[in-house]
């Protein structure tokens, strides 16, 4: 918990500078595919990436380790110590295997995909669209998960995912996932929320003290909302909007404008916005909540019945790395149930690895980040990035693409 | 021996030579006072063509492509929609001038706070209270942006320190938003108007208030007709600084602004998040033409010339 206390203060300049909603988006853009590992979702998914990846073979073993290794990631994924000298896990790797690793974070899931094209780095951890995207561009190739003896322990709903592999074949390691909530002042918010309705139709009761997540991806939970309330408009995949159902997701966005307070992509300035009141209710992350809690503030949070967003990342191995064997390697240590914790724990996210459970300093970590819980995640769409193929897989429209649904944001905003 | 000696002949006539060749091109330099100065300046008209010049003539030039929806790649045809989306959409328009309004009043609020305190640092104040006055007016440039930005936060929020101290008179802090805004960045960019001021006072004779004040005038006729017209070259400078600061200031709002957008986070958006840099660019494009339009007038007072 003192770990990530230190996160939020210390990333809160980078993140600032570093263009919050960006950073932000970036960070947590980590999800893709379709929604919830129903079968229904996945065949969805399978039409909706009307693509054949180019032909590639995974390693068929390991050699020896190449000294060194290039790491595209999140911030607070690969962490040796420069943050905070006690959040380490790049250096043990490095004294372990003798791969000198060398690591560039990226903001967002487009320098990601530029990052990895120019064929300079080994490993990436992509969030779904742009796990897709360097799928289909045969940037990254399939991975032999035999070669990756902790891949075993991974949980099985995150294993074979449409953001993670393509016909059948796995294209990555998956790393952590989690979900966006909503966050509530239990003094002021009776009785406690249990749908969406409470930031969007019924907001009114909380005027001017309303939050939400300042990017444009936050357009998929208003979305997610008319989904549920008003079947009339046909949504199947939040991040699949005709025309019709895109203006429908806007103007509900542009009513709720009204009543919000202010908008967040630094999860600090969430956290002093609940502490103050200044922000009543609005869409959270389980590490804010936590942040939020242990100073103090009056809040709770609820996985509304409407379900909700979220992200789910994963490993990938460059075609072109001169690295393979040690790119192999570090998937495996970052899965491994010691430090898979340490980043889920440092983060703030639900591990993959089932044995990290056991590892984390706060005991009730998995529990309080539903780690294994299958049917809290079923309820989550994660994160993906639009495009004009509708990723329900309808053919007779074209959605918005995630361009139009920035110029929609700014607008919402005005 | 005798080859050391021819040797030792050989390399002072390579130095006698090389120094003669120093001194004709230090001769030829003398006679040719273009090319000595053509060479002396290269070095920085690089710079300034190159890099300035040259990456403000990118940026125009980017705004005139578009960008690939699918690919995300730019598409190097030349077109006029981001730049007519700009000026036509109503929530870019409204946020232009949103943005141009802020940085007025931040120049205004920072003019009529910075002119009295500059007079009293330059013209009142004993040189020891003065050092201790210029010192205390830099200090705050020492502390980062973003902990001056987030200790604002702070003090305007609900229960913060403002409302409390407001809460006796009846009052209430101005909360996030607009105001909130204007407030912070006038505080940020207060000492560029207090400093170009206090210079321009500095250099005012104190004869010419004596002078004044001989003639009859009284304080504020003084002030009105004899150090704001002599002070108005440095307020302009000082104008410039922080108008153009807070034209571009996009963190700032996004801390304690709730949730109001500046021309910066639409750039920001738009380069960032959507990937879309040519429309970023013709959004970029608008404080420059801004800040030119500004100078030309700034030019046309004839303020330029007393800087």
């Amino acid at each position: 918990m003192t770990g990530m206390l230190t996160t939020g203060t210390r990333t809160r300049g980078i993140r600032a500078v570093a263009v919050a909603a960006t950073a932000m988006m970036a960070l947590a853009a980590c999800g893709s595919g379709s929604s919830a590992g129903t079968t229904s979702g996945t065949g969805a998914t399978k039409a909706a990436q009307g693509f054949t990846p180019p032909k590639l073979s995974a390693l068929s073993k390991l050699g020896a380790p190449e000294k060194q290794l290039n790491i595209v990631a999140w911030a607070g994924y690969a962490e040796d110590g420069s943050t905070d000298p006690t959040v380490d896990w790049v250096t043990p790797f490095e004294k372990e295997t003798g791969c000198q690793v060398n690591v560039k974070t990226a903001p967002t899931s487009d320098d990601m995909v530029n990052l990895m094209k120019t064929g300079q780095y080994d490993v990436v951890s992509a969030s779904g669209d742009a796990s897709l995207r360097l799928i289909a561009g045969g940037t990254v190739e399939p991975i032999n998960t035999d070669l990756v003896p902790n891949y075993a322990d991974v949980f099985d709903g995150l294993k074979m995912k449409p953001w993670n592999s393509v016909g059948g074949v796995a294209y990555g390691i998956p790393h952590g996932r989690g979900a966006n909530l909503l966050m509530y002042n239990t003094d002021v918010v009776k009785p406690a929320p249990t749908s969406w309705s409470a930031v969007f139709d019924k907001a009114s009761a909380y005027k001017g003290k309303v939050t939400a997540y300042d990017s444009p991806i936050y357009i998929a939970d208003a979305a997610l909302y008319l989904m549920k309330t008003k079947p009339a408009l046909g949504i199947k995949n939040p991040y699949a909007l005709d025309d019709k159902q895109f203006a429908a997701a806007v103007d509900l966005l542009k009513a709720q404008n009204a009543d919000i307070g202010e908008y967040w992509s630094d999860y600090t300035k969430e956290i002093s916005a609940f502490k103050s009141g200044d922000s009543v209710i609005g869409t959270s992350w389980q590490i804010i909540v936590n942040l939020a809690q242990a100073d103090k503030a009056k809040v709770a949070v609820v996985l509304p019945s409407e379900g909700s967003t979220g992200w789910s990342d994963t490993w990938m191995v460059a075609t072109k790395s001169q690295h393979k064997t040690c790119a192999y390697k570090w998937m495996d240590h970052i899965i491994s149930p010691k430090v898979n914790a340490q980043v889920a724990e440092w983060f703030g996210e639900a591990p993959a690895n089932s044995k990290s459970c056991a590892e984390t300093t706060d005991k009730s970590f998995c529990d309080t980040f539903h780690a294994a819980d299958e049917t809290f995640f079923d309820q989550i769409w994660y994160w993906n990035t639009p495009i004009t193929q509708c990723l329900d897989g309808r053919k007779n429209v074209t959605c918005k693409d995630y361009g139009a649904w920035t110029t929609a944001w700014q607008q919402i905003k005005g | 021996m005798d080859h050391g000696l021819a040797a030792d002949q050989g390399l002072s006539m390579l130095v006698a030579r090389g120094r003669g060749a120093v001194r004709r091109l230090s001769a030829f330099l003398h006679r040719h006072p273009r090319v000595r100065l053509a060479l002396l300046l290269a070095a920085p008209l690089v710079v300034l063509l190159v890099v300035y010049l040259g990456s403000l003539g990118a940026l125009l030039l980017t705004a005139l492509w578009s960008t690939d929806v699918f690919t995300g790649l730019l598409v190097h045809t030349v077109t006029l929609d981001n730049l007519s989306t700009v000026v036509t959409d109503a929530t870019y328009r409204t946020v232009i001038l949103r943005t141009v309004g802020v940085a007025m009043a931040v120049t205004v609020i920072c003019a009529v706070l910075a002119l009295p305190m500059a007079f009293f640092m330059a013209k009142v104040a004993s040189p020891r209270t003065r050092r201790f006055l210029v010192v205390a007016v830099l200090t705050p440039l020492w502390a980062s942006y973003l902990v001056k930005a987030y200790a604002w936060r702070e003090m305007l929020a609900g229960h913060g320190v403002i409302d409390w101290a407001l809460a006796p008179i009846g009052l209430r802090g101005p909360g996030f938003g607009l105001p909130a805004t204007v407030l912070v960045l006038t505080y940020l960019w207060l000492p560029f108007m207090v400093l170009p001021i206090f210079a321009g006072l500095e250099r005012l004779p104190d004869s010419l208030l004596d002078a004044s004040g001989d003639l009859g005038a009284k304080a504020w006729r003084t002030v009105r007709s004899v150090v704001i017209p002599l002070a108005f070259p440095a307020v302009v400078a000082g104008a410039i600084f922080t108008f153009s600061l807070s034209l571009g200031d996009y963190i700032t709002v996004q801390i304690v602004g709730g949730k109001t957008q500046l021309l910066g986070n639409l750039i920001q958006g738009n380069s960032g998040a959507a990937n879309n840099l040519p429309l970023a660019a013709a959004l970029a494009a608008v404080p420059v033409l801004l800040m030119v339009v500004l100078l030309l007038g700034v030019r046309r007072t004839g303020a330029l010339d007393n800087l």
